[in-house]
């Protein structure tokens, strides 16, 4: 073979090595999809997904309480989260000196890497306990929220973190000239200027809330039913599909793949939406 | 506003700001401090060595779950390897700006976000019922390979664009192919930020269940083959914290995990300050 032969073939094979992450995106819809039909069929898809009763025994499927669950814990972390990870952001970018960030990124870097189980686990022992003080069994939509907000905060963090050091430094120079506070200078200058990427990262955050299984089912007690305070427990949509998958079958296990489905395209919109932020911000930043 | 108002603002806000950094840092120290402090205790050869009974005991120790771990890292890695980096090297060298680039970096970019159980339930249609793998070791780690590709792709992609200009210029002016720059000059330059990629896909091998849970059905025996299914040491926490009570041997695994990943992370961090440093000083 010579090497002009191999030259001008490589170039197809590195593309065909490119296709696949697409084609995978292609086949995971397609196939959920093809599994989910029956239920969507049998149910209907208004029953299906605003039914309030899941009882696979009697062939019933509603997966509202799940959805409503799955945002009760993902708001409940959103809300402890959002302005945490803004916080530490912005001290690594703006406030902290050289030695604490040298320490602090590290530190975030871990976070990142701690499995979910362990985060679960964690929850079970140290969290659910101190919720039971309070009132419930302590596996509970608080529980939930309070171990994702551990299990989000890195991603918060990071983007955040990049997208205010992206800003062009003379914004900063002229407020400060101007008279404004360093303070000032973060808050009406820095922050609305990496407002995009700011955005990106909590809705990326947002995504891997929605997302998370594993940890959810060790923590949220996994009732099928509709919380109506923070220390009830819930099942969200991802802990419902774990759940029960290795032993349904027929509609039951169809059911299950419907919320692979709208976990599917629940995730497609909130990640399209982000890449978008991430989009608009840069380019904001070049014509800024 | 007067000045001296918004000096105590902003006295206020780095409170504020400062607290949230040494909140995160609490959350982190309480994570590991904890597991450490009550699996490291439990820790011992014979836990390392001797495998779990498995069923609702919960005793026993974690040799098996180490062995599947193991043989699962190495054969999705083995996998994962030539689609990840052949796609790498196709985005920074070969691709144009056209509609075929923004599929490939779309299809890149939305499946880095689809979560692990979809991933999951994919793997369990595909590989386990339609391709006849069962609850295998191939079987997740067919799955892992969909849910790392990007993470391969993006960070090899990263290495790739960090080699200098001037290095592939040398190669085709001395006359090279534009495939033998890349093959001779441009991968061996990229090889610790590619080695570096491939860490961090192993790191979340480590830590990842809910893909695999659907796909390895979770049999706590010894493999003798890639058919065979089997426990990482992730699932094995979890079967362990959500079926058992024996929360001791659940804080074990999970130091055991800690201890491995905080090695990781540390490899990580120094593959790349060396990479950095080369790619500043050699260009």
């Amino acid at each position: 073979m010579s090497r002009y032969f191999i030259d001008r073939n490589a170039k197809y094979l590195v593309l065909a090595c490119a296709s696949i992450s697409f084609i995978i995106l292609a086949a995971i819809a397609i196939f959920t999809l093809r599994e989910a039909l029956p239920a969507f069929q049998h149910v209907g898809f208004i029953q299906l997904i605003f039914g309030t009763t899941w009882r696979p025994t009697i062939g019933q499927f509603g997966i509202l309480p799940m959805i409503i669950g799955s945002i009760a814990v993902t708001l409940g972390a959103m809300i402890l989260a959002i302005p945490l990870g803004l916080g530490c952001a912005v001290l690594l970018a703006e406030v902290a000196p050289h030695r604490v960030r040298q320490f602090l990124r590290p530190a975030v870097e871990i976070l990142v890497g701690i499995p979910s189980v362990v985060y679960g686990l964690i929850g079970i022992l140290l969290i659910v306990p101190l919720i039971r003080h309070i009132g419930g069994s302590g596996y509970s939509v608080a529980a939930g929220a309070l171990v994702l907000t551990a299990m989000v905060l890195p991603t918060i963090i990071s983007i955040s973190e990049d997208s205010i050091r992206a800003v062009p430094r003379r914004y900063k120079e002229g407020a400060l000239a101007l008279g404004a506070t360093h303070w000032q200078t973060i808050w009406h200058v820095l922050i609305p200027a990496a407002r995009s990427g700011i955005t990106a990262g909590i809705i990326l955050g947002m995504g891997r809330a929605i997302g998370e299984a594993m940890a959810m089912i060790m923590v949220t007690g996994n009732a099928v039913q509709i919380p109506t305070s923070p220390l009830d427990p819930t099942r969200t949509l991802a802990g419902g599909i774990a759940v029960e998958i290795n032993y349904a079958s027929g509609l039951h296990q169809s059911a299950l793949f419907a919320i692979g489905v709208v976990l599917f395209i629940l995730i497609l919109a909130i990640n399209s939406i982000a890449i978008l932020a991430i989009r608009r911000g840069r380019r904001v930043q070049d014509v800024g | 506003m007067s000045k001296m108002s918004a000096k105590s603002t902003q006295k206020l806000a780095k409170a504020f700001i400062w607290g949230s950094g040494f909140i995160t840092v609490i959350i982190l120290f309480l994570i590991i401090g904890y597991v450490l402090a009550r699996g490291l205790p439990q820790i011992s050869l014979s836990f390392l060595f001797t495998a779990p009974q498995g069923g609702l005991s919960g005793e026993g120790g974690i040799s098996t779950a180490i062995v599947t771990t193991i043989y699962l890292v190495a054969l999705t890695i083995a996998i994962l390897i030539v689609p990840g980096i052949g796609a790498a090297i196709y985005l920074t060298e070969y691709a144009k700006d056209n509609w075929l680039t923004s599929i490939i970096r779309y299809g890149v970019d939305t499946l880095a976000g689809v979560p692990s159980i979809v991933f999951g339930l994919f793997g369990f249609v595909i590989f386990v019922t339609v391709l006849h793998f069962n609850f295998s070791i191939l079987s997740g780690a067919l799955t892992l390979v969909c849910l790392l590709l990007p993470t391969l792709i993006r960070t090899s992609e990263e290495a790739i664009k960090a080699v200098p200009r001037s290095h592939r210029e040398a190669a085709l002016a001395l006359g090279s192919t534009k495939w033998q720059a890349i093959w001779h000059v441009v991968l061996p330059a990229a090889l610790p930020g590619i080695v570096t990629g491939i860490i961090i896909c192993i790191g979340r091998i480590l830590g990842e269940t809910a893909c695999l849970y659907v796909t390895m059905g979770g049999s706590s025996a010894m493999p003798t083959s890639l058919l065979s299914g089997g426990r990482t040491l992730a699932l094995h926490l979890f079967y362990l914290a959500t079926e058992t009570n024996a929360f001791e041997k659940a804080m074990a695994t999970a130091a055991v995990l800690i201890i491995v990943i905080l090695v990781i992370n540390t490899i990580i961090n120094w593959l790349s300050h060396r990479f950095q440093a080369r790619m500043h000083g050699g260009a």
